[in-house]
């Protein structure tokens, strides 16, 4: 008989790493902080605390590397739940054999990051393995934040929208173009970059917040879908995507609402208020692209769903990715 | 040439086609042959507007992940998972096709070995030169379309003596299952939309069969909305007018003669053989395969593999009377339940193309 | 499977090698399926590879076509 063993597949994000972190994760940790299962874990004191691990291929990639990652990946799953970043820990395994070169312009990117960010690096630790037992440099970090506000799906309601702050799948598309993948050559750099200035519109009426990581903005939106008595419809004209993306999306015939990004978030705010907040995001150069892109309904599909309005006026379903072969990007 | 999407523009050319259809009986049925077309009528929801229009489209054989059989992708899986330093590189759609075994996403490769996906078979001979001390085989699927790029690379790597590189080949070749389908005779098939780059290789001759001896009318069309109304715009005239014939609405890219050099290419270095379509069965000379002295890039040669094509049609799918035109997706009653995206069950379920995950995407409703 | 995208050829050595744009994206593309072609045609790609070149008058002849359906559009893109 076969032994089962770990596939790649597992870590992709998709629904068989949903399926792992259901079966084995919670039930062999049963406790309600972690049953959560949101960005960040809400502790007692208005804490909030998560954590992350970066093994992104190659360590370097236009617009950032694997230290800009570890800091703002840490610090915007802090922000998008709700809470202001403040302490980070920082745990580094080094293969035998990585340029020290390499190692200090990680080390100066973590430290620009954690100071543009406003965090502390509070801890750490450095392990190193054989050559061929990693993979040049893996990193963890945790982060601590202060909570100013406790985000609840309950109060989403019909005709709330739907916002991103800015274009989708740099992040993957400058990963992609370091790699040297697929003959490649455009424009583009990572949109790596830290949230905090997401953090005042918590108390402008923002209802939900998430950052669109793996998986891309499909995947966030249909997890949100999910978890809602309606149904999420967006407008695929009103997705902003760059030209770069657009054309390495067409030529390679990939979909960009399945792209990473590592700086751009969703948000779900009440109507009313989403004219003023986009023209708020937008005054950061971060949110300079934000736009409405749909609204929660009750009217189109059934409840769950997560719908997308196609430029001929078609609707179409999107699911989370299911499984991608994709390659480190984070 | 925004026209080929503009808005007035696709309502002009429905109005035109449904005044077109108003004069026959009952509403006309045209197969979209290639499975970009599907993805392209379902995208732009014209397949809904086209009923009302009095058109009814039925998706046909077009998707080679999809009609590629399961021994196929069984013995690509074996070759990663059985085997150390292996390096298996293929299109991103036949890296998720379900076998027992699972996908090409789901297994665990054996030590060293691994699966990437190319976007062009140049990058998997680029790999190969790049890691000499591991086997590097490219599984290339493709109809006409791909395959001059799948067996020029194979040339190359014959030439340059990549000894590392193979090729796992499932090669389609058009024609010939439009002939079943039609020989079948229990089709109501009206029309058809020949593929716009299947037919930039091959041009409009090997077409010409199916209006001489079967008459009925096709047109060669393009992927945008405008290209597919106004095909069908032609279909429909020479249904009317009863004179079959191989219209052209796509001459900016389709010469009649085809590409002649990548003709030539895979009379070169293939040969035609029997083959067996997963869901439409065996159909005489509807497959590729490398001629004998390119054996040694042949991974099927090359590793002794013993692939029987042929037992790949699963028991309650109907996947074979979908590409068919017999019956649309939603009328198997394994869809959207035993059949669904996340655990395909039959191979139209597949790909992003197949014909039952696209209309389970778009027209779920 | 069949995607082919028409972009135009930025740069292509003797070995008919080279490069095509897309919307200011490039991507390595081999031309050796092609006679004659040239830096600044279009052609249609399909998985690294040039598999026909536009023909220009044949386009201008379908888009003439289409704007018998919409008279008030503006000339080519």
């Amino acid at each position: 008989m076969k032994m089962k063993k770990v596939s790649l597949e597992l870590g992709s994000g998709g629904k068989l790493m949903r399926d792992f972190i259901d079966q084995h994760i919670i039930k062999s940790f049963p406790n309600p902080i972690l049953g959560e299962l949101a960005d960040s874990a809400l502790l007692p004191n208005q804490m909030a605390f998560t954590t992350d691990s970066y093994v992104v291929d190659p360590i370097f990639f236009p617009g950032g590397d694997i230290g800009t990652l570890c800091v703002n990946g840490t610090v915007n799953d802090l922000v998008v739940a709700g809470a202001k970043p403040e302490f980070i820990s920082l745990s580094i395994i080094l293969e035998e054999g990585l340029l020290w070169e390499d190692l200090e312009k990680i080390l100066k990117s973590i430290s620009s990051s954690a100071r543009n960010a406003g965090v502390t690096i509070a801890t750490g630790d450095t392990k190193v393995v054989r050559r061929g037992q990693g993979d040049k440099i893996f990193i963890n970090t945790s982060g601590l934040g202060t909570l100013i506000v406790r985000p609840n799906l309950k109060n989403i309601q019909v005709g709330d929208k739907i916002i991103v702050t800015g274009t989708l799948g740099e992040h993957s598309l400058a990963v992609m173009l370091a790699r040297g993948e697929f003959g490649l050559e455009a424009q583009t750099k990572s949109d790596c970059a830290p949230l905090n200035y997401l953090l005042s519109f918590w108390k402008k009426g923002v209802r939900w917040m998430r950052d669109i990581t793996r998986g891309g903005l499909a995947s966030v939106l249909s997890e949100l879908a999910e978890n809602l008595p309606y149904s999420v419809v967006i407008q695929e004209e009103n997705v902003p995507v760059s030209r770069a993306v657009k054309g390495a999306t067409d030529l390679l015939g990939i979909d960009p609402l399945y792209l990473a990004c590592e700086g751009r978030a969703v948000l779900v705010v009440p109507a009313k208020s989403a004219s003023r907040i986009v023209a708020g995001l937008k005054k950061d150069t971060l949110g300079r692209n934000a736009a409405v892109i749909g609204q929660v309904e009750d009217k189109v599909g059934k409840p769950g769903e997560l719908l997308l309005r196609t430029i001929s006026g078609g609707l179409r379903l999107l699911e989370p990715l299911t499984s991608e072969l994709l390659p480190r990007i984070c | 040439m925004k026209e080929l999407r503009d808005k007035q523009v696709i309502r002009g050319l429905l109005s035109e086609i449904e005044r077109k259809a108003r004069v026959l009986q009952e509403p006309a049925k045209i197969m979209e042959v290639c499975g970009t077309h599907t993805m392209t009528i379902h995208k732009f929801g014209l397949r809904k507007l086209l009923e009302e229009a009095g058109v009814e489209m039925l998706s046909g054989p077009g998707c080679p992940v999809c009609i590629t059989p399961n021994e196929i992708h069984q013995a690509a899986i074996e070759l990663v998972t059985e085997r150390d330093n292996y390096i298996l590189t293929t299109f991103g759609d036949m890296t998720r096709v379900p076998t027992q075994q699972g996908s090409l996403q789901t297994v665990v490769p054996a030590s060293g070995s691994t699966v990437k996906i190319v976007y062009s078979p140049t990058e998997s001979l680029e790999i190969a030169k790049q890691n000499p001390q591991k086997e590097v085989v490219f599984f290339g699927v493709g109809f006409e379309t791909t395959i001059p790029a799948i067996i020029l690379t194979a040339q190359t790597a014959l030439t340059e003596k990549v000894s590392n590189y193979s090729v796992l080949s499932a090669l389609w070749i058009i024609p010939p299952p439009l002939r079943a389908i039609l020989e079948a005779k229990d089709t109501e098939i009206q029309g058809f939309l020949y593929p716009g780059h299947v037919s930039a290789i091959i041009g409009e001759e090997p077409y010409r069969f199916i209006a001489d001896e079967f008459g009925i009318p096709g047109c060669i069309t393009g992927f945008e909305p405008s290209d597919i109304l106004l095909a069908i715009s032609s279909i429909l005239d020479q249904i009317t007018e009863g004179k079959a014939r191989i219209a052209n609405e796509y001459s900016r890219v389709v010469r009649p003669s085809g590409n002649i050099k990548a003709q030539a290419l895979m009379k070169d270095i293939c040969d035609t053989r029997d083959a067996h379509w997963r869901g439409l069965g065996l159909i005489p000379q509807s497959g590729l395969k490398l001629k004998d002295e390119y054996s040694t890039i042949d991974a099927e040669v090359k590793y002794g593999l013993d692939i029987v094509g042929g037992s790949g049609d699963l028991p309650g799918c109907r996947c074979g009377d979908v590409l068919k035109g017999k019956i649309s997706p939603p009328e198997c009653s394994f869809f959207g339940n035993k059949c669904h995206p996340d655990s395909p069950y039959g191979p139209c379920m597949v790909s992003f193309e197949g014909a039952c995950l696209a209309y389970y995407k778009y027209e779920w409703q | 499977m069949c995607l082919g995208i028409p972009a135009k050829i930025v740069q292509i050595d003797d070995s008919q090698v080279g490069k095509v744009d897309y919307l200011g994206t490039k991507i390595k593309t081999n031309f050796s399926l092609l006679e004659n072609v040239k830096k600044g045609d279009w052609v249609i790609i399909h998985a690294g590879f040039a598999i026909s070149k536009l023909d220009e008058k044949e386009a201008q002849e379908t888009l003439e076509i289409l704007r018998e359906f919409a008279p008030t559009l503006e000339g080519l893109e």
